[in-house]
Order: structure tokens, then C-alpha cells, then sequence
């Protein structure tokens, strides 16, 4: 096998020059830590942090269809963006009921702007240009490689942007979108994240994003910024009970069994997978994933067996999809699934960490709620 | 960053990143190294053995979990445990604030004197590691 070079964002020499850890997530070569995960995950709960997500890939829906196609491709109900520079959170859903990405849609006023998972942009775009044909006055671009992203997260994410934006960012609601300048900068963003805080995701242009990574991380020194990796962004994620495609979600696990129902439209009219949506739906879930507080002070992570008994000879009834220490909360959290008998709140459950069974609870999502 | 990171002249080092200090009473002191430490990241959870416990060199003797990973910890020298770090278990982060110091895992008494021999200098082991 050919070894693949890793692609970089336009901020990965500033990553290194501040001290970075850098990984291989997803083919990129991305920020995991600059010093520590606690640290920056902290900084995100109390003060904000600046992520670098450029490597998520953006896709531009143009022309007369391009309502008619995203409704066929995705499980929400985009009649819910009564208005233009809105974003709802959805999933491409396969003819399995299965998923394909998950991702937000922005209605912008004049396009249509999709926001998937960096490790899926390949998959994304084959997967939306099969259905291209059916509609006549479409228009695709892959912009992801033109277009930079910033997520701006935390408590003083709002303060900090009516500083460098003004009142229109401050004000701005959840899932709306607007367009502005930063220091000259042309940008544009939402009121979206990944973290369970408030905060922002700001676009820009890909040869601009170095400049105004280093302007909001000067800007933002009197809000206590940060920068932060991957690693935090997964930790933060987790603790607020958000999916990450390859743990909570695949092609083979719906938006139904992942708890994701809230973002689920099975009122709308034909899109793909709605069938078996609508049979899950009907029939009830086999399957369900379930937020798990495990207890002591080893780790359930990814692939480590659940069961319902400590019997040495009990079955495996599903696995962990994500777990870590909830650094905010204070104690071992994870997701996994297991049979819908075994979802119910309350439900005493046991991890198989490292051949010994510990106890872990089913609780009610998510683990953590910013405080308003 | 790795530049950083010390490795005291005084210490034996061994190929699994643990470090050994013999304490000149035939006991040893055994922690993990500042590049261990530093790969690791946020240290969360330190399992360590029962002191009376005996191990070969080389055998698995605790685990050691960051925010990211967990790894197994190995035995740098045979020995039996005759005490452990216990304020590892509410302060796990004393070993990535002084792996050498407040940061050790256990004391041993040591089992074979011969088996030093094996181990690396501090400069042996830097080598090793940027390799």
C-alpha cells in the first residue's frame, strides 16, 4: 500500500510553533494538544477556546433544485429554515436507515452551504452526486479545500465576539447565520459547536485563516482565549452527549437508535432511508445507545464489551463507542449500545475493562449542561 | 517540545520507558520517564500492584490511563513490591508534574543484581528514543 501523505490546514505551521502534539485524524494532520487536554477542555467550560477545524469539508448547493435535492438526501426538514442565514443539524441517511454523514445546513441567501465531517467529504460528495440527475437546475462545488473554519467556544465566546464583530454576533440566535469582517478579514458564521457551550463557527477564506487565527487568539487574551486540539473537542463533545461519526454513528446505525430523533422528520414528504426510519419508528428500536457513568477510575473506551451481569459467563449485549474521563464532571463517562431492554435510564449495566466488570449506570443525557 | 524533557544521569532507563533508582540499600524506586510522561498526556489513572507482590523483569506490574490512552506498565528489574505510591491514586497527575520525584510508582527490593546490567544510561536512552 502507498503510503498517503497526511493534507494540512493552512494553520498546521502555527500548531507546531506553539508546541503542538500533532495526529493523523482522518487523513489530516491536525492539533490533539498544545499542553493538556484538561487544561484546554477547562478553558472551553470557563473561559473559550479556538479550534482549528478547516479540515471539515464545505459543499455549495446552488440553483432551483437545490431545495428539493438536500430535502431528499437529508433526515431533517428543511421547511424548518423558514428564513434565509438559518442552520439545522441533520444526517444523509442511507436506504438501510443507516447513516452516511452527519453535518448542518446553513440557508444562506442565495445558496444552500453543507458542513460535513472532515474524514467524509470523499464518501459525501459520491454519495450526493449519485442523486444529482434527478433534478435539473442544480449546481454542486466542493469548496472545502477554499474554505477555512474556526470554532470560537465557551462562556466568553459571545463577549468575545461582540469585540471583534460588534452587537450583530453578540445577538445573533442559535443556528442563525451572519457575515461580517474581523480585522479586515472577510468572514462568515454561525451560532453553532461541538462543545456544549455556547459559541461560534467562523469561515474564512483558507489563505486568511492563519491571520485571523493569530488575531483572535491576541483579541482574546483579555477573555482568557486558548487554543485547543482535537483532543479537548473530543472530550468536550462526549460530555455533552454529541455524536461523532465512527463512534455514535455509521452506515449501519440510524439517527433513531443514536438518540438523535430530535433532528428526525418522519412527517416530510420522500427522502432516502425515510422507509426504514419510518419502520424503526413503527416497530421500535432494536438498538439504542445509552450514556454510561462508569464507575472507579479506569476508562471504558472504544470496543470494550458491555454486559448486563458480572457473571464471567454472561453475554456481551454491546460495546463502548466512546468513552473517557468526564473532565468537568469529574468521573469515567461513556456511550454505547446495547439492546433496548438494557436503554432505560437506571439500567445497571457492566464494562469489560481489561477483564475486570465494572459497574456503569445508565443515565439521562447529556453528562454535562452548560450552565445559562 | 521533546527537547524539553530531562532524563536525570543518575537513573537506569529500560527500552519500555520505565526508570530505576537503586536507593543503595537494595531497594529500587521505579517511576515512568518524562517521555513516557509527555506521550501519554493528562495522566487519570495510575493501578498498581499490592506491595508483597513479585515480578520478573520485564513482567507487567500496573497500568497507567491518560485522557487519550492506556498503556501497561513492565517491570525495569525483577523485585519483590515493597511499597507504592499511593497519593497516585486521588493526585494521578504527579507523574506528568514530576515523573521523577512526587511522580515514582514503586519501591522493590531488588531480585537480581545482575539484571542492571541490562539496563540503559541516560544518554543510552535518549538515543533510544529519538529513533
Amino acid at each position: 500500500m502507498l503510503t498517503q501523505t497526511l493534507k494540512e490546514t493552512p494553520l498546521a505551521d502555527l500548531h507546531r510553533a506553539a508546541g503542538a502534539r500533532m495526529v493523523d485524524f482522518a487523513g489530516w494532520n491536525m492539533p490533539v494538544q498544545y499542553k493538556s487536554i484538561i487544561k484546554e477542555h477547562m478553558t472551553v467550560r470557563q473561559a473559550v477556546g479556538l479550534f482549528d477545524v478547516c479540515h471539515m469539508g464545505e459543499v455549495i448547493v446552488t440553483g432551483k433544485d437545490a431545495k428539493p435535492f438536500i430535502q431528499y438526501l437529508i433526515a431533517n426538514d428543511l421547511e424548518k429554515l423558514q428564513n434565509p442565514n438559518t442552520a439545522l443539524y441533520t444526517q444523509f441517511v442511507n436506504e438501510n436507515g443507516g447513516t452516511v454523514d452527519d453535518l448542518i445546513v446553513y440557508r444562506r441567501t442565495n445558496d444552500y452551504l453543507l458542513v460535513v465531517n472532515a474524514g467524509n467529504i470523499d464518501k459525501d460528495w459520491n454519495w450526493i452526486n449519485q442523486f444529482k440527475d434527478r433534478f435539473k437546475d442544480l449546481h454542486l462545488v466542493d469548496e472545502s479545500d477554499k474554505t477555512g473554519l474556526l470554532a470560537l467556544q465557551g462562556p466568553k465566546a459571545q463577549a468575545l465576539m461582540k469585540e471583534l464583530v460588534g452587537e450583530q454576533a453578540a445577538s445573533l440566535p442559535v443556528f442563525h447565520y451572519a457575515e461580517s469582517i474581523i480585522s479586515g478579514i472577510k468572514i462568515s458564521f454561525g451560532r453553532t459547536g461541538y462543545t456544549g457551550e455556547d459559541g461560534y463557527e467562523i469561515f474564512v477564506e483558507t489563505s486568511k485563516a492563519a491571520a485571523l487565527w493569530q488575531d483572535i487568539l491576541k483579541r482574546g487574551e483579555a477573555f482568557g482565549i486558548e487554543p485547543c486540539g482535537l483532543g479537548a473537542r473530543d472530550t468536550l463533545r462526549l460530555e455533552a452527549c454529541l455524536p461523532l461519526y465512527g463512534h455514535e454513528l455509521d452506515d449501519k446505525t440510524s439517527p433513531l437508535e443514536a438518540g438523535l430523533g430530535f433532528s428526525v422528520s418522519l412527517d416530510k414528504p420522500d427522502y432516502i432511508g425515510k422507509d426504514r426510519l419510518v419502520a424503526q419508528k413503527t416497530n421500535g428500536l432494536k438498538k439504542k445507545l445509552v450514556c454510561l457513568v462508569s464507575e472507579g477510575k479506569a476508562l471504558p473506551r472504544q470496543g470494550y464489551a458491555i454486559k448486563a451481569s458480572t457473571q464471567a459467563i454472561a453475554p456481551v449485549i454491546g460495546s463502548i463507542a466512546s468513552g473517557t474521563q468526564g473532565i468537568a464532571v469529574g468521573y469515567p463517562i461513556a456511550t454505547g449500545y446495547v439492546p433496548t431492554e438494557y436503554a432505560k435510564v437506571g439500567t445497571q449495566l457492566y464494562v469489560d475493562i481489561r477483564g475486570n466488570s465494572v459497574p456503569a449506570k445508565v443515565v439521562t443525557r447529556p453528562f454535562y449542561k452548560a450552565k445559562k | 517540545m521533546a527537547a524539553t524533557l530531562t532524563y536525570p544521569p543518575e537513573l537506569k532507563y529500560v527500552k519500555t520507558h520505565e526508570w530505576v533508582h537503586l536507593n543503595g540499600d537494595g531497594t529500587a524506586t521505579i517511576g515512568i520517564t518524562a517521555f513516557a510522561a509527555d506521550q501519554l498526556g493528562d495522566v487519570t489513572y495510575v493501578e498498581l500492584p499490592k506491595p508483597g507482590t513479585k515480578f520478573s523483569i520485564e513482567e507487567k506490574f500496573g497500568v497507567i490511563e491518560s485522557v487519550k490512552s492506556v498503556s501497561d506498565l513492565f517491570m525495569p528489574v525483577s523485585g519483590e513490591v515493597v511499597s507504592i505510591n499511593e497519593r497516585l491514586s486521588s493526585e494521578p497527575e504527579l507523574v506528568n508534574n514530576g515523573c521523577y520525584s512526587e511522580g515514582w510508582m514503586l519501591k522493590v527490593k531488588l531480585g537480581n543484581d545482575s539484571e542492571l546490567n541490562k539496563t540503559l544510561s541516560a544518554d543510552q536512552y535518549k538515543e533510544f528514543i529519538v529513533e
